[in-house]
């Protein structure tokens, strides 16, 4: 049941540990929500996930594949800025998640032709047929982040890893952003995993929370320890958490009877 | 209001840009007048009219054992050279920086030799050049590429690294290859910046060009103006240094308006 599994993951810069201990299992189709403290590390999980980065202990994979060595086609993603092409129009950007597997990167011809109509249903999906020749940098916050997630989903990944996606929009666009990826969601029903500074975005999206945080704290030298996950919220109905939680865990239920004890 | 704030109105603008032309045009005409009217065969401020004069005759009349015009052979056969070395530097410069900027192999292989190499004062090893390659064409072209390449690989391998990572993270999510990135992500980024170093570099490669024909050569600008200083002809030379400096202006207006019209996408970046 466990699609993406991070078993015992340590990553440390110039032997200082950044994270450490972080192990979690993720089923396929759920949303991970990460929230933590700015410069704990969450930005580092999501490039090991993207195997942008090798763990310097432990092991991530993905439905119980080898562990991956570079970024591939099996994980998507979005940062912040600087996710799509500056060079390439608004088409030509939707058209890349398809052509750049190809051996020169490029189709030609007919196939070409049907890549940029291809293009053109997925930009009127995304609401961004109206500036389908313009080049990125003509377009809004929302709307280059609208495309940098098109773009990314047109490669058909198994996995989504968005770095704080939405962090760099004013509070409107963002909400409609997350209609945007509520509504791709259940197109796709992708698994995700997505890096917030907001709490409530974290959970008004995810399926699950988890919270990156210091367990250990040296005050002497607070850089001693690395960051782990201290919390794993079900953020499912509503964020009530434990709801169902003797589904997942039936050890915390009451004890089973013995048997020979009633016999 | 502080002086960082203030700016020129439009009119004033123009006017501030005229200012030092005008100031540097009336200070030669004075110069030259006092000169003149001293001593009216003094050569080495001649008078403008003396300048028009000897111009309209250098860009109109041929030699008279040869009838060609010499001023236009001289300018064809230095922008030959200067075509050819730019052009040359460019292209090794486009691949190497490209390597050196994409692949860790590349980078710690060439990245040490290449900044070693632009330390070399260029025109030390012209008298080397030309016992290699001869006195021909060669050695000026090959002292402008040795001139101007390590510049421009430092400068485009610096560009390409400044490409932020996560376009090249992205384009590997799309299932990219090193040649995909390199060709599709990478060079259509950095040709805009090898068009802009290249200007940068336009001044250097006419330095060499000119010190490499002022050494050794039959025909060419800078052979020309060193040829006539033997005669004290400030009149040609002051011709051919205008004429010089205008070729230099309009193709750096070329590659500019080259650049802008080439690359869209980089709006006002250029
Ligand atoms: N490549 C790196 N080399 C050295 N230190 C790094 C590197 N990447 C991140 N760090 C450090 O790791 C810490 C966590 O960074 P990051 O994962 O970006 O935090 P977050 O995304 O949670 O804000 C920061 O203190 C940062 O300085
Ligand atoms: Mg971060």
């Amino acid at each position: 049941m466990s699609f993406v599994s991070v078993r015992d993951v340590w990553q440390s810069y110039g032997g200082r540990p950044i994270i450490e201990r972080v192990n979690i299992d993720v089923a396929e189709g759920e949303f991970v929500s990460i929230v933590g403290a700015s410069g704990c590390g969450k930005s580092t999980f999501l490039r090991l996930l993207l195997a942008d980065e090798q763990p310097t202990r432990g092991s991530i994979t993905i439905d119980g594949g080898a562990p991956a060595r570079e970024p591939g086609i099996e994980r998507g993603v979005v940062f912040q800025r600087y996710s799509v092409f500056p060079h390439m129009s608004v088409r030509d950007n939707i058209v890349a998640g398809q052509s750049f597997q190809r051996p020169l990167g490029r189709f030609f011809g007919a196939r070409l032709r049907q890549a940029r109509e291809e293009a053109d249903a997925t930009l009127a999906r995304i609401g961004l047929s109206h500036v389908a020749d313009n080049y990125p940098a003509t377009l809004s916050g929302g709307m280059q982040q609208r495309l940098a997630i098109g773009q990314a989903l047109t490669a058909r990944p198994r996995v989504l890893l968005l770095d704080e996606p939405f962090g760099a929009l004013d509070p409107g666009t963002r909400l409609s952003m997350h209609d945007f990826l509520t509504e791709l969601r259940a197109e796709t029903s992708m698994t995700v995993f997505m890096v917030t500074h907001d709490l409530e975005e974290g959970f008004k999206l995810g399926d699950r929370v988890l919270v990156f945080d210091k367990p250990r704290w040296d005050p002497q030298d607070p850089g001693l320890y690395g960051a782990t996950i201290t919390y794993d919220f079900d953020a499912r109905d509503r964020g009530i958490p434990y709801q169902n939680i003797l589904d997942g865990l039936p050890s915390l239920g009451p004890a089973p009877v013995p048997a020979d004890a009633t016999g | 209001m502080r002086l960082i704030n203030r700016r020129p109105s439009r009119p004033m603008a123009v006017f501030l840009a005229a200012l030092p032309f005008v100031l540097f045009a009336a200070a030669y005409v004075i110069g030259s007048d006092i000169r003149l009217s001293a001593n009216p065969q003094d050569k080495l401020l001649p008078a403008p009219s003396t300048i028009g004069d000897t111009a309209l005759r250098l860009f109109t009349e041929g030699d008279r054992r040869t009838g060609a015009i010499l001023l236009w052979h001289d300018t064809a056969a230095s922008l030959r050279r200067l075509g050819l070395g730019v052009g040359i530097s460019a292209l090794i410069s486009l691949v190497t920086g490209l390597l050196i900027g994409l692949l860790p192999y590349a980078r710690r292989t060439f990245s040490d030799f290449v900044a070693v190499l632009s330390m070399v004062p260029p025109l030390a090893l012209l008298p080397i050049l030309f016992i290699v390659f001869g006195l021909g064409e060669t050695s000026k072209v090959v002292l402008i590429v040795i001139g101007i390449t390590p510049f421009l690989i430092r400068d485009l391998s610096q560009r390409v690294l400044d490409i932020p990572h996560e376009e090249i993270v992205k384009a590997q999510t799309l299932g990219a290859s090193t040649t995909t990135i390199a060709t599709r992500v990478v060079l259509p980024q950095i040709l805009p910046r090898l068009i802009a170093a290249v200007r940068l570099s336009l001044g250097a490669a006419w330095l060499f060009l000119i010190a490499a024909e002022a050494v050794a050569a039959d025909t060419g600008l800078g052979y020309r103006i060193f040829l006539v200083r033997r005669y004290l002809a400030m009149d040609i030379i002051l011709t051919y240094v205008i004429w010089i400096t205008a070729l230099a202006f309009l193709i750096d207006w070329g590659l500019k308006t080259l650049s802008r019209r080439a690359f869209p996408w980089m709006g006002a970046g250029l």
